[in-house]
């Protein structure tokens, strides 16, 4: 019997090790798969049609190419920091602990909550230059003309800045509330003891502690800007006459024209402004990662 | 409350209003459309003049050219989203389990080449994942949705299993194995149900991303009867004088439940998700 049992626990060891070893394998091999089939290949595939020299050289030589590219570096700019910057005045507001301010917190979520298709058309049809609510109630109250709102370069593209903000902006107040909320109370505390006013609160002490969590928002934010198709394409469609596309709808512009390799060289434009993004990015998560 | 109280917090109320008004007015706007009568969507008003039930009539008996197939496209969305969710569960399991409990060599690599997934755009992926699926052979068919929600849904699961699972204490493995216990034993019997609420965030994660998702339905997927319910809400705005009644009966419908499902499992949302996402 004790011979036995001291002959199975010489072997456990090893054969556990190979045993855990081929099921590590087996467990880790349909994330492979699916990221080998639809990440690796695709990339590879969009690289090497999009990589000549002939489907750049359309590219660039397409006037709407410039136009876009303004286009996206408006979006982006604007829209980010608009959004970030009132989503941390709003997190100074929903940290208040009365109950109608709670309330308002978890109406304000809706626009994240719901999917993004009925409202970017709801607000679409609101900003319908003839029989649109804004125009309608601007003759009416004001006597004013509204403007072609979605008819025109800077007010359509204004509109889906909008549209954006309208969309992420509880998400990001709730990211910030969560870092305004890890501040601990005793500083305001003393602060107010010595006498410290609002902005002094915010410049010493709000401020160093959500500095990190805004820059990285910041970046975040950025590339899914960079990265947002719904709010133009559903709002404007790129209209009128291709004024309002930006790198998101532009890849996709050129794929329903047939013409897919300029799609790829569309997309690849856009990698110099991700890609040093992501990389940054990816230090400081994968740095909290391991923490 | 006093007057000189409320004049006090008079910014505070002004910016809540602010706050609903900005909020609500699109969906409100959305809801007034949604019950005028058909002939009466245009009309501009803040208000409806008459309240009807007539387009969710119509959309539910499929009683209009845009809306006949709504019942297979609700059918559609769902199927998608649902395997979707099952599918990101068995991948990320499968992967976060090898990653961090098994301790795969290479781990690391995997987790990094997920995260750097995670952060690319999918409107990017668009193109080129279009391209191969019709290599595959699944354009317009549900597992091409299928497959390209997982492939965007699993990088962010496999990252946010990893910091979770970082939490359960590898004492617990040590001493299942030491009981005798097999990997899958271990899977089964202790980090399933240590994980279990990671799971419920990744599952609904993985089925709103599905069910929400416009681009890629509406590059992938071409026949009525394919089509998931946000990319036939597009095809509205193909016509010039789409019915817009109909359209945001339509959209109301198909937003409500995620919508929902996002409230239901809220304190999940919150709590798995967002604090994860952006941390330090």
């Amino acid at each position: 019997m004790t011979a036995v049992a001291i002959d199975t626990a010489e072997i456990t060891p090893r054969r556990r090790m190979s045993e855990e070893r081929f099921w590590a394998i087996v467990l880790i091999a349909p994330y492979v798969l699916v990221f080998a089939l639809f990440v690796v290949y695709p990339v590879l595939y969009g690289f090497w049609l999009g990589a000549g020299a002939s489907s750049f050289r359309k590219l660039f030589q397409d006037p709407i190419f410039v136009t876009t590219l303004w286009n996206t570096a408006i979006f982006v700019l604007i829209a980010v920091n608009l959004k970030m910057v009132v989503a941390l005045g709003l997190s100074a507001f929903f940290i208040l602990e009365y109950r109608w301010v709670r309330w308002l917190s978890v109406i304000f979520i809706i626009a994240w909550a719901m999917p993004s298709i009925p409202t970017i058309l709801s607000i679409r049809w609101m900003f319908n230059p003839e029989w649109g609510l804004i125009n309608n109630l601007l003759f009416k109250w004001f006597q004013i003309e509204g403007p072609g709102w979605l008819t025109e370069r800077h007010y359509g593209l204004g509109l889906a800045i909008l549209v954006h903000i309208w969309k992420s902006l509880p998400f990001w107040t709730l990211i910030l509330l969560a870092a305004r909320l890890a501040i601990p109370k005793d500083l305001y505390e003393s602060a107010d003891v010595d006498g410290a006013t609002r902005w002094q609160r915010f410049r010493f002490i709000s401020w160093p502690a959500m500095r990190a969590v805004y820059m990285t928002s910041v970046l975040l934010s950025s590339i899914w800007t960079l990265g947002d198709f719904n709010s133009v394409y559903l709002l404007t469609g790129g209209g009128p006459n291709d004024s309002t596309q930006v790198l998101a709808t532009l890849g996709v512009r050129y794929l329903r024209i047939d013409q897919i390799d300029v799609g790829m060289a569309a997309v690849i434009c856009a990698l110099p402004a991700i890609l040093p993004m992501v990389f940054f990015l990816m230090k400081r998560l994968s740095r909290t990662d391991e923490q | 409350m006093t007057a000189t109280r409320f004049l006090e917090r008079l910014p505070l109320y002004l910016v809540g209003l602010a706050v609903a008004l900005w909020t609500l007015l699109p969906i409100y706007h959305l809801l007034m459309i949604a019950l005028s009568p058909p002939d009466k969507a245009v009309a501009g008003d803040l208000f409806p003049e008459t309240v009807t039930l007539q387009n969710f009539v119509t959309i539910l008996g499929s009683k209009h050219n845009l809306v006949q197939h709504f019942w297979t496209q609700i059918w559609n969305s769902t199927l998608i989203a649902v395997v979707t969710a099952l599918l990101t569960l068995v991948v990320g399991v499968g992967a976060n389990f090898s990653i961090s409990r098994l301790r795969i060599p290479g781990g690391r690599l995997i987790t990094n080449i997920a995260l750097l997934t995670y952060l690319i755009p999918a409107a990017f992926l668009a193109i080129p994942m279009y391209r191969t699926m019709g290599q595959y052979g699944f354009l317009d068919n549900p597992w091409s949705m299928i497959f390209a929600m997982v492939t965007l849904a699993a990088p962010y699961a496999i990252w946010v299993m990893n910091q979770a699972s970082a939490k359960l204490p590898v004492e617990l493995d040590e001493a299942a194995r030491i009981d005798g216990a097999t990997p899958l034993q271990i899977l089964r019997f202790v980090y399933l149900p240590l994980m279990a609420p990671t799971l419920v965030a990744i599952g609904i994660y993985a089925l709103l991303l599905a069910w929400n998702e416009y681009l890629y339905a509406f590059l992938m997927l071409s026949t009525e009867r394919q089509l998931t319910l946000a990319p036939a809400l597009g095809i509205f705005l193909a016509f010039d004088d789409a019915p817009w009644a109909l359209m945001m009966a339509a959209g109301a419908l198909y937003a409500l439940p995620p919508t929902i499902v996002y409230y239901m499992f809220r304190r999940y949302m919150v709590g798995g998700l967002t604090a994860g996402a952006v941390k330090g």
